[in-house]
């Protein structure tokens, strides 16, 4: 079996940290093998996190990696960009991180059309603290803050994205893995923010808490309820009930990038782009 | 033609950063730095340099630490509440060693205080205020000019020392107005940004520190693949949980500025000579306490200034010669306070010092320092 994929890690930091049966590993593996479908250089691609257990990843890859503050990934990443156009930059986030702490500059980010790739691990839950509920833990369901089940009305970060202003948004889950590495290699086409939620299981905290079985288990629950967007959109809102939820790209529109623009203001400025 | 030209505190600040070198600004405006804001955003791309204006304080902070990290000298001007925010990734800057200056045009304060009145009351927060042990390069310029060159100097500290340098500015100073003349471009020195002495396969590791114990990290883009943290790391810029090496990094971080002692500490003495007192002042209120020692001198006070523009690391040393020369020190500032700790601390009982405060949204009439100053002396 070949493991071309193998030459993005950064051997010497291997195993990782987290617990068995994890998604982080499978979404974390999509992403490098989207970098070597698209053909992106390792030397001129910059791994940008947050905090939390999605944000571990970058310590991981064999790229210029940036383990921010706790929210603080896109702002950095979008100092990286503005600073040196040419690297190709891609933020990896979790639920917490990316629309709780760092929501503000998640939807600035969008708005502003900076072109990063950024790559949501989302798990329902806060798991490096162990287990409390985030803005994305499922109405209903329990957190070690929220022992009665969670009364927050979650966010849908594709619906979050596309509103504020994204030019790719796109959502798939660990089960769906060639889904996902296809997913987030359109976001290295698009030139401009960027958006793909990757589904990923928590066997350790969320699904504990809210008895959804093995890892395995937990995957089967994605392959039963995502629905592809072709799919979803010929189903009758009737049939759009329980946990089903669609997977795919959700939106992709032309604009100009916030580099590409500013080029403009330094042009009009009677200055010389670097 | 003369190359005199009339500008304020804030604006003598955006020439210098450019002049030094900036060519990455992101800010959120805040009264009454905002000036700054808006001559970089007017200036910077004139030059091929970018400027930002980020959805709140703390990500502006962040974007020039992503900024400086992919090799431009970046630069971020706030106010007291936006300079709360920023304590997070000012100690981020510090503890993964990226240059970078925040420049903090006080005004009074707790909270949204008294917008947009002067006052110099973040002078402990420059120093303690994001958490844990670290080191802090703090300049205070008086005037106009003087604002120019302390930019100049907070970038080149910044590369130099790799660490976050604030340029704690106050609003009398920061929206002054003086005629000054600039210098040449090419007349500065300054300090270029670090750059790798091993190859990858020689072994290269990113916070291995040099003989002056900074560290040469790579730029992000140039072929060395490092990995940066806020967790406390080795020479290899990875986390590791071992007691020997966080003491021995927290150590670095402070060894590497305080190893090159009264060379960053910056201070000037005026009627010092036959002086039996003095007046310890800074910033702004330096301009109205100057002032006040001539008039003192007049009436035959024997009393000189001592005025302090590097505020951190602090000048203990200055501190200690003068309290073996005077029998008295006064400290003019403008807050509650808080310079008067430290110089009390230096001063370790040697002589009496006091305080000469001020909170009330007016900055200092001569008059007022005068007073303490026939206080000081007279009491003696």
């Amino acid at each position: 079996m070949e493991r071309s994929y193998e030459k993005y890690f950064r051997q010497n930091r291997l195993p990782h940290l987290w617990c068995p049966g994890c998604g982080n590993g499978i979404a974390m593996k999509a992403i490098v093998e989207a970098i070597e479908k698209k053909g992106l250089s390792q030397d001129n691609t910059v791994i940008v996190s947050g905090i939390g257990c999605s944000s571990r990843a970058s310590g991981y890859m064999d790229f210029d990696t940036l383990h921010t503050a706790h929210g603080r990934a896109i702002p950095f990443a979008t100092g990286i960009k503005l600073a040196n156009p040419d690297l190709n930059v891609v933020v990896i986030t979790g639920d917490g991180d990316c629309t709780a702490i760092g929501g503000n500059h998640f939807i600035h980010g969008c708005r502003r059309n900076i072109d990063l790739t950024v790559v949501l691990f989302n798990n329902n839950i806060y798991g490096m603290t162990g287990g409390q509920a985030s803005p994305m833990t499922p109405l209903g369901k329990k957190a070690t803050t929220a022992p009665y089940g969670s009364v927050d009305r979650p966010f849908d970060a594709c619906h979050l994205a596309e509103a504020a202003g994204a030019t790719y948004v796109a959502r798939s889950t660990a089960f769906h893995e060639k889904h996902l590495v296809d997913m987030i290699a359109g976001g290295f086409e698009n030139k401009g923010f960027s958006f793909i939620e990757a589904l990923v299981q928590c066997p350790t905290a969320y699904g504990r808490k809210n008895k959804l079985g093995s890892p395995a288990n937990m995957m089967m629950w994605m392959r039963d309820n995502a629905v592809m967007k072709a799919a979803w959109d010929k189903l009758p809102e009737d049939k759009k009930i329980g946990d089903k939820f669609p997977i795919g790209c959700f939106y992709k529109a032309e604009a100009l990038d916030y580099d590409t623009a500013y080029d403009q203001v330094i042009e009009r400025a009677g200055g010389v782009a670097k | 033609m003369s190359k005199a030209r009339l500008m304020q505190g804030n604006e003598a600040c955006a020439e210098g950063a450019i002049a030094a070198g900036v060519r990455f600004f992101a800010g959120y405006p805040i009264t009454p730095s905002t000036e700054v804001a808006e001559t970089m955003a007017k200036l910077l791309p004139k030059v091929g340099g970018k400027f930002v204006q980020m959805e709140d304080e703390i990500a502006s902070m962040g974007a020039i630490l992503g900024a400086s990290l992919a090799g431009q000298k970046a630069m971020d001007a706030t106010s007291g509440p936006g300079f709360s925010l920023k304590q997070e990734l000012i100690g981020y800057a510090a503890c993964a060693e990226i240059p970078c200056v925040l420049v903090n045009v006080q005004r009074v304060g707790p909270s949204t205080g008294q917008p947009t009145a002067p006052s110099q009351g973040d002078v402990m927060q420059t120093r303690w205020g994001t958490h844990g042990d670290h080191p802090v390069i703090a300049l205070s310029p008086w005037s106009v000019r003087e604002t120019y060159d302390a930019t100049v100097m907070a970038v080149n500290y910044a590369e130099r020392f790799r660490t976050p340098v604030v340029l704690l500015m106050d609003e009398v100073v920061g929206h002054l107005r003086e005629k000054v003349e600039l210098p040449e471009a090419g007349e500065l020195e300054l300090y270029p940004r670090r750059t790798p002495k091993k190859t990858r396969a020689e072994g290269y590791q990113p916070f291995e520190p040099d003989e002056d114990l900074v560290p040469n990290v790579a730029d992000f883009g140039t072929g060395y693949r490092i990995h940066v943290t806020g967790l406390i790391h080795d020479n290899t810029g990875f986390p590791v949980g071992s007691p020997e090496v966080t003491e021995n990094s927290i150590q670095r971080l402070h060894e590497k500025i305080a190893r090159v002692g009264e060379e960053i500490i910056h201070t000037e003495e005026y009627f010092m000579e036959d002086a039996e007192y003095a007046v310890v002042s800074f910033g702004g209120t330096a301009r109205t306490a100057y002032e006040a020692v001539q008039n003192a001198r007049k009436k035959g006070h024997k009393v000189g200034l001592l005025r302090l523009m590097t505020i951190w690391p602090f000048a203990d040393k200055a501190i200690e010669r003068l309290a073996a020369k005077v029998r008295g020190i006064m400290v003019a500032e403008l807050n509650y306070g808080q310079i008067v700790h430290e110089v009390r601390r230096a001063v370790n009982g040697q002589c009496k010092v006091e305080l000469c405060g001020k909170y009330n949204m007016k900055a200092f009439e001569p008059a007022e320092i005068e007073a303490g100053i026939d206080a000081l002396c007279g009491e003696a």
